[in-house]
C-alpha cells in the first residue's frame, strides 16, 4: 500500500492549526492556571512566589454562594431548555420537508442578530411599567404592577431564551439521523408509547441529548453580561465576579484562581460527557 | 412515522411566538416616538431614531466597519486552518502508528475547546496572554481571538464530512495516478465543499455576534458593533439600538429570502 502511506503523510497539513490551537487554546489556559498560583503584585501583576493564597479566599462563604447560584441557575437552565426543546425538535423531525426548511430558517435567523438586541427586547418587554404587566392588568389578573425585571426570574428566563436553539439544533440534527423504523417495530410489538420512548427513541437520541447538556451548560455558567442586563446588580454570577476581580480590583492571581475554578468544572462536565459515551461529533449540528 | 398532530402544530407555533416576541418588540419600539428615559410604553409613529442612527453622532458606521473587518479575516483564517486541519487530522488518525493518532485526538480535544470553554474564561484567558506576548490591544487582537474561537466549527463540520465520504475516492484518484495534491485538490476539496462552506458562515455568525471576548480582548479604542450595543443599552434604553436591530433583522432576511429563491431555482 504505498500509495496509502504517500496519502498519509498529508498529516502535516494539520500542522497550523496544531500549532495555532497549543499557542492560543492551550498555552493560553495553562498560563491563567500558572497565574493564579502566583502571589499579588501592584495593579495587574504578580510576585514571583508561589502560593495558594488565592485559592484560599475562594473558600469564603461570599463565594460559595455565588458558585452555587451560578451552578444552579446554567443547571435549571439546562433542564428547561431541554423540556422544551426536545418536543419542538421532535415535532420539527416529524413536520413535511417545507415545513421543516421553515421552521429550520426561523431557528437559524436569529442567529445572525445580535444577542445582545435580543435580551434587550426581553428588558423592555418586563419593565415594571412594560407591555406584560399592561397586558395582565388590563385583563385584570393583577392590580398593581409585578417586578419582573432585576430578578433571578428575568435571568433565568433570558438564559433559556439565549439557549434553545443550541438544544433544538443538535437533538434535531441526531433525529435526522436516527431510525425511525425501530420505533414503529416497538410499537408494533406492543410496546406502549412509554415505554417504546424510554426503551428504544430515548437512547437513540441520547448522544445529541447529551451534546446539548454540554452546549447548554457550560456556556451558561460562565454568562456574564445577561445577568448585567436583566438581573441587575441583584444578580451576580461567578463570571461577574471574574470581570470584576480582573478589571475592577485588578487583582491579578484571584481573578486567574475564578477563572481556573471555571476551567476545572469545564474539564469535570466533559470528563462526564466522554463517560457517558459522548463524542466530539456530536457537538456538530 | 406519524404526521404532527394539531397540538404538535400548537406547541411548534407557541414557542416560535415566544422566540420572536422580544424581537417583535424591538422592531415596533424602534418606531416609538416616545422620549421617556425608559419608553415602554407606544405614544407614536416615528422615523426619528432611523435619522439619528444614520446621522451616525455615536460612530456606530466605525463599528459596523471594524465588526466586519474581524468578521471577514477571522472567517478566511479559521476557515483556511480548519479545513487543513481536518484533512490532516483525519489522515493522521488514519495511521497504524498508534502514537501519532493519539496525539492527534489529544491536539484536536485542545483545539474544540473554545466551543465548551465559558466564553469569559476564554476573554480572559486572550488578553493575558496577549499581553504577556506584548500584542498592543486592537484588530489584531480581535482577529486572532476571533479565529481560534472560529477554527472548532470548520474543523468539526469538514471532518465528519471527511468522515461520510471516506477513503475510496482519494484512493481511486492516486491509484490512476494522481499525485497527492492534485487528488487533495481536485478530489477532497470539491467533495468537502459544501461543509466548509457551512463552516464558514456558522464562523461568520459566531463572529458578529460575539460580545464578551471582543469586550476583553479590543482594548480601550477600538469598538465592534456588539460592543457598542451593549454600552448602550446596560443602563436603560436606547431608541437608536432599536433602530439598529430593525435595520440588521431586515439585511438578515432579505439575505436567507435570497438564498431561498435561489435553492429554489436550482431545485427546478
Amino acid at each position: 500500500m504505498k500509495n496509502n502511506r504517500r496519502v498519509k503523510s498529508q498529516a502535516l497539513l494539520a500542522l497550523p492549526m496544531q500549532l495555532w490551537a497549543a499557542v492560543f487554546v492551550g498555552i493560553a489556559l495553562l498560563y491563567i492556571v500558572g497565574l493564579s498560583l502566583l502571589g499579588r503584585g501592584d495593579a495587574l501583576t504578580v510576585t514571583g512566589e508561589v502560593t495558594g493564597e488565592s485559592y484560599a479566599r475562594l473558600f469564603d462563604p461570599k463565594y460559595v454562594k455565588v458558585l452555587w447560584l451560578s451552578v444552579r441557575l446554567a443547571g435549571l437552565t439546562t433542564l428547561i431548555s431541554l423540556l422544551l426543546g426536545y418536543p419542538f425538535a421532535y415535532f420539527m423531525a416529524k413536520a413535511s420537508p417545507k415545513a421543516r426548511l421553515w421552521l429550520m430558517l426561523l431557528i437559524i435567523a436569529p442567529f445572525w442578530t445580535n444577542a445582545l438586541i435580543r435580551i434587550y427586547g426581553w428588558k423592555i418587554l418586563l419593565y415594571a411599567n412594560g407591555p406584560i404587566n399592561q397586558f395582565l392588568q388590563m385583563l385584570g389578573l393583577i392590580k398593581k404592577p409585578l417586578k419582573l425585571l432585576y430578578t433571578e426570574g428575568a435571568v433565568l428566563l433570558g438564559m433559556v431564551y439565549a439557549m434553545i436553539p443550541f438544544v433544538i439544533l443538535p437533538i434535531y440534527t441526531g433525529m435526522e439521523r436516527m431510525d425511525w423504523t425501530k420505533v414503529e417495530a416497538a410499537r408494533d410489538l406492543g410496546a406502549s408509547p412509554a415505554k417504546a420512548f424510554f426503551t428504544v427513541t430515548l437512547p437513540m437520541a441520547l448522544p445529541s441529548l447529551l451534546a446539548a447538556c454540554v452546549l447548554t451548560f457550560l456556556p451558561s455558567v460562565g454568562l456574564i453580561f445577561l445577568s448585567d442586563i436583566l438581573g441587575g446588580a441583584n444578580t451576580v454570577l461567578w463570571g461577574n465576579l471574574v470581570h470584576d476581580e480582573l478589571l475592577k480590583s485588578r487583582d491579578l492571581p484571584f481573578a486567574a484562581a475564578l477563572s481556573t475554578v471555571l476551567l476545572l468544572l469545564t474539564a469535570l462536565v466533559i470528563f462526564l460527557y466522554r463517560k457517558a459515551g459522548g463524542s466530539n461529533e456530536d457537538m456538530v449540528f | 412515522m406519524k404526521k404532527n398532530g394539531i397540538w404538535a402544530k400548537i406547541y411548534l407555533v407557541f414557542l416560535l411566538v415566544l422566540m420572536y416576541l422580544p424581537i417583535v418588540t424591538v422592531v415596533l419600539f424602534s418606531f416609538n416616538a416616545s422620549t421617556a428615559r425608559t419608553p415602554t410604553v407606544f405614544t407614536g409613529f416615528t422615523f426619528r431614531w432611523y435619522g439619528e442612527l444614520f446621522s451616525d453622532k455615536r460612530g456606530f458606521g466605525d463599528a459596523l466597519q471594524n465588526t466586519l473587518l474581524v468578521g471577514l479575516f477571522s472567517v478566511c483564517l479559521s476557515t483556511l486552518l480548519g479545513t487543513l486541519g481536518a484533512v490532516g487530522q483525519v489522515r493522521a488518525f488514519a495511521k497504524k502508528n498508534g502514537l501519532a493518532a493519539r496525539a492527534s485526538a489529544f491536539i484536536e480535544n485542545i483545539a474544540i475547546l473554545p466551543i465548551m470553554v465559558p466564553e469569559i474564561i476564554l476573554g480572559v484567558a486572550f488578553l493575558l496572554l496577549f499581553s504577556a506576548l506584548g500584542l498592543p490591544s486592537g484588530m489584531l487582537t480581535l482577529v486572532l481571538a476571533h479565529t481560534t474561537f472560529c477554527v472548532p466549527y470548520v474543523y468539526l463540520l469538514v471532518k465528519s464530512r471527511l468522515a461520510t465520504i471516506g477513503d475510496e475516492y482519494v484512493l481511486a484518484a492516486r491509484d490512476l495516478g494522481a499525485s497527492p495534491m492534485r487528488a487533495l485538490s481536485t478530489v477532497t476539496l470539491p467533495l468537502v465543499l459544501p461543509s466548509v462552506f457551512s463552516g464558514a458562515l456558522l464562523a461568520l455568525a459566531m463572529s458578529l455576534d460575539d460580545f464578551v471576548i471582543s469586550f476583553f480582548v479590543a482594548g480601550a479604542d477600538t469598538t465592534t458593533l456588539p460592543l457598542k450595543v451593549y454600552s448602550s443599552v446596560r443602563y436603560g434604553v436606547s431608541p437608536q439600538i432599536n433602530a439598529l436591530c430593525t435595520l440588521m433583522l431586515v439585511v438578515v432576511f432579505v439575505l436567507v429570502g435570497l438564498s431561498q429563491m435561489v435553492l429554489h431555482k436550482k431545485n427546478k
